[in-house]
């Protein structure tokens, strides 16, 4: 029996913090598992040593900012056989998406002593918006069970089984007391994508919209719920603006919010 | 000791109620129960009377929970919280077979189906209708499911007739409570006053006549007066129902209003978020998964709870075929409350209320069903594919 040469795995930061990086490195030895099948020929957080592509499996972490990010995209979408994009950043534009609602030169002259070094895009956006994506993994970070899902699914040619149902479901199965109806607290539970396993309502926090929309929100009648719960709209606005803020259903969110003006 | 029988109405006092829970443990059982955590009543394991929410009550609304004190000391003075007892006998998450690869081959091994006893503590008369019903939906067939036969069988059901009802409960109008009629091993009514704090103990079969007979020195067999001021409690129970819903021909209603505009309605309303299904003590989907090993070696296989408001849910080839939020709320009421009957034979609904209280945004299926009542037949305008 020949041996079949083992997939090649590349991992690519565009504007990021690492943080989804740093959650590959953590599967440990499951990493060792999966090293052991794949050949991780690219990962410079990992390893200096890099191998020429063409890759089979590229990982993308990162949104596009600048003119550079727009170019290196396509190279990369160029020698991958399957690329998915990795977290908040790559998929939906990251918490540097604010920007996309604001004058980033006025943040760059706020933010940085000589501003005249800085050349950067007036919006950051996601990968998809550059490139065609095979898969997407939310979150911020990714959850390491995901990932693992991901790349057993590649190893195995099927389709990841990675849901995109609610929160609320998951909370659910964990056991949690829904924090909405036993103690009014605010929670956007029920218009984002599960993945995190429902970890701040366990600990009676409200959720933050880490995993991005759900598959079928219902904004207006979360707005309206919100609204119900005592939530002033800046507050509102701002829930909806943190690292998927560019994602289309909470930029809907927070932009219909803006127009009510604040409260 | 005089013989305990089936039948038989004692009285517990409330200060041997630590001795009741001895005689349960005693008897094999380990105690599944009402308990405070995280601002709610949940179930889980009861090993000392202090772990029941004693003097707790809990008031229900539409997408309302709230904890509240009562002034006695009550151990049952409390409706249905977020929990109900499908957690125990059809887990939100199970393994129910690993398979591996053996020389060419592979051998598939059936999950261990042991465990222990558990007696359930605190039963309602609706959630016992319940558990009539998934055991049609899980061992009435054909074809049983061997995970949930195997605990349902060791399962002792301790069963409290409601002092009260809540915000949200209609059992009345289901014909399921408050008053407890068959299926538990022991009946208990909870009566605080005139008199001292004691319970009505009624033995419903000869397992929990085991368990009263464990009690030294025997209980006294109920007087004329306990027997009656029981049955005084569960009629002032039965008309202080928080919700009604007129059941007369209910299937034939939603099946002939399936246009009706009240669906759009409530879709503006509803968040898609599956709440009232995971809540629901009677809605049993799920969804089942192949979990690989990562050197494909070995694979499990794994079933989870899912709910026909999750757009994946009904996904056949690539897109779903319920893909609005109208035909997915449609989809559950008329199932719980309609064709339910053609698969089961009885309505699929209890009258609990969990739907209600646990639905972020308060969506009744009692109103709902009053709004279609009220205007039956009303085609919308707009129709078409949804
Ligand atoms: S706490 Fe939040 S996520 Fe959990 S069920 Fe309630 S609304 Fe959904
Ligand atoms: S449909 Fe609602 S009221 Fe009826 S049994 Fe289910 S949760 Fe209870
Ligand atoms: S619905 Fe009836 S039996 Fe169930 S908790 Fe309410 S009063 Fe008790
Ligand atoms: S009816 Fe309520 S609980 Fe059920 S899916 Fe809709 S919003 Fe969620």
């Amino acid at each position: 029996m020949s041996i079949p040469r083992r997939p090649r795995l590349a991992v690519w930061k565009f504007a990021s913090c690492d943080g989804c990086q740093l959650s590959v490195l953590d599967l440990e030895d499951d990493l060792l598992a999966i090293a052991g099948r794949i050949e991780i020929a690219n990962f410079r957080e990992a390893s200096s040593a890099v191998v020429e592509g063409p890759y089979d499996l590229s990982l993308v972490e990162g949104s596009v900012t600048t003119v550079e990010d727009v170019r290196r995209i396509k190279e990369v979408r160029a020698e991958s056989r399957v690329l998915v994009t990795i977290g908040a950043c790559a998929t939906a534009g990251g918490v540097q998406a604010l920007r996309n609602f604001a004058d980033v030169e006025e943040f760059t002259r706020a933010v940085y002593a000589h501003p005249e070094y800085i050349r950067t895009l007036a919006t950051s956006t996601p990968i998809a918006d550059h490139v065609s994506v095979d898969f997407e993994l939310r979150g911020c970070p990714i959850s390491k069970a995901q990932l693992l899902e991901l790349v057993s699914a590649y190893l195995g040619g099927r389709v990841p089984n990675l849901p995109n149902e609610s929160v609320c479901l998951e909370c659910k199965r964990r056991g949690n007391v829904c924090v909405v109806v036993a103690r009014g607290t605010p929670c956007l539970g029920p218009v984002t994508q599960t993945g995190c396993g429902a970890i701040c309502p366990a600990y009676q926090r409200g959720c933050y919209g880490c995993f991005g929309p759900q598959g079928s929100p219902n904004i207006p009648s979360m707005l309206r719920h919100l609204d119900y719960l005592g939530m002033p709209h800046p507050e509102v606005q701002r829930v909806f603006r943190t690292f998927n803020a560019f994602a289309p259903a909470f930029r809907a969110a927070s932009e219909a919010v803006g127009e009510k003006g604040g409260k | 000791m005089g013989e305990v029988r089936v039948g038989g109405q004692y009285v517990l006092d409330r200060a041997r109620f630590p001795e009741f829970l001895s005689a349960l443990s005693a008897c094999g059982y380990d105690v599944v129960g009402p308990t405070v955590r995280d601002s709610a009543i949940v179930y889980d394991r009861i090993e000392k009377l202090d772990d029941l929410p004693v003097g707790w009550t809990d008031r229900q609304d539409g997408g309302k929970y709230r904890l509240e004190r009562r002034s006695d000391e009550a151990l049952f003075g409390y409706n249905v919280g977020p929990f109900s007892w499908k957690r125990f006998l059809f887990p939100p998450r199970e393994r129910l077979w690993t398979a591996e690869k053996v020389e060419g081959s592979f051998v598939v091994r059936p999950e261990p189906t042991g465990g222990p006893r558990l007696a359930f503590l605190g039963v309602r008369a609706c959630e016992l209708a319940a558990l009539d019903m998934t055991d049609k939906v899980f061992q009435g067939g054909p074809v049983a499911d061997p995970g949930y036969r195997a605990r349902r069988a060791r399962i002792l059901k301790v069963a409290v007739q409601c002092g009260q009802a809540g915000g949200t409960c209609f059992c009345v109008s289901m014909g399921t409570g408050p008053g407890v009629r068959s299926g538990a091993d022991l009946v208990l009514t909870e009566i605080l006053s005139p008199g001292p704090h004691r319970f009505l103990l009624e033995v419903g079969t000869p397992l929990g006549a085991e368990v009263v007979a464990r009690l030294a020195p025997p209980l006294s067999s109920a007087a004329k007066d306990e027997e009656g001021l029981a049955r005084g409690i569960v009629e002032r129970t039965a008309g202080s129902m928080g919700r009604r819903m007129d059941t007369g021909g209910i299937r034939d209603l939603l099946r002939t209003n399936l246009e009706h505009p009240r669906w759009e309605i409530v879709a503006a309303r509803c968040l898609s978020c599956t709440n009232c299904t995971m809540v629901c003590p009677t809605c049993f989907c799920s969804s089942q998964e192949e979990v690989p090993s990562l050197d494909a070696q070995a694979v499990e296989r794994w079933r989870r709870w899912d709910s026909c408001y999750n757009l994946a849910f009904t996904e056949l080839h690539g897109t779903s075929v319920r893909k609005s939020g109208l035909s997915r709320y449609r989809q559950w009421m008329t199932h719980k409350l309609g064709t339910w009957h053609d698969q089961f034979g009885t309505s699929g609904c209890v009258g609990c209320g969990r739907c209600i209280t646990w639905c972020p945004v308060g969506i009744d299926l009692t109103e709902e069903v009053a709004a279609i009542r009220a205007s039956p037949g009303t085609i919308t305008t707009k129709g078409g594919s949804r």
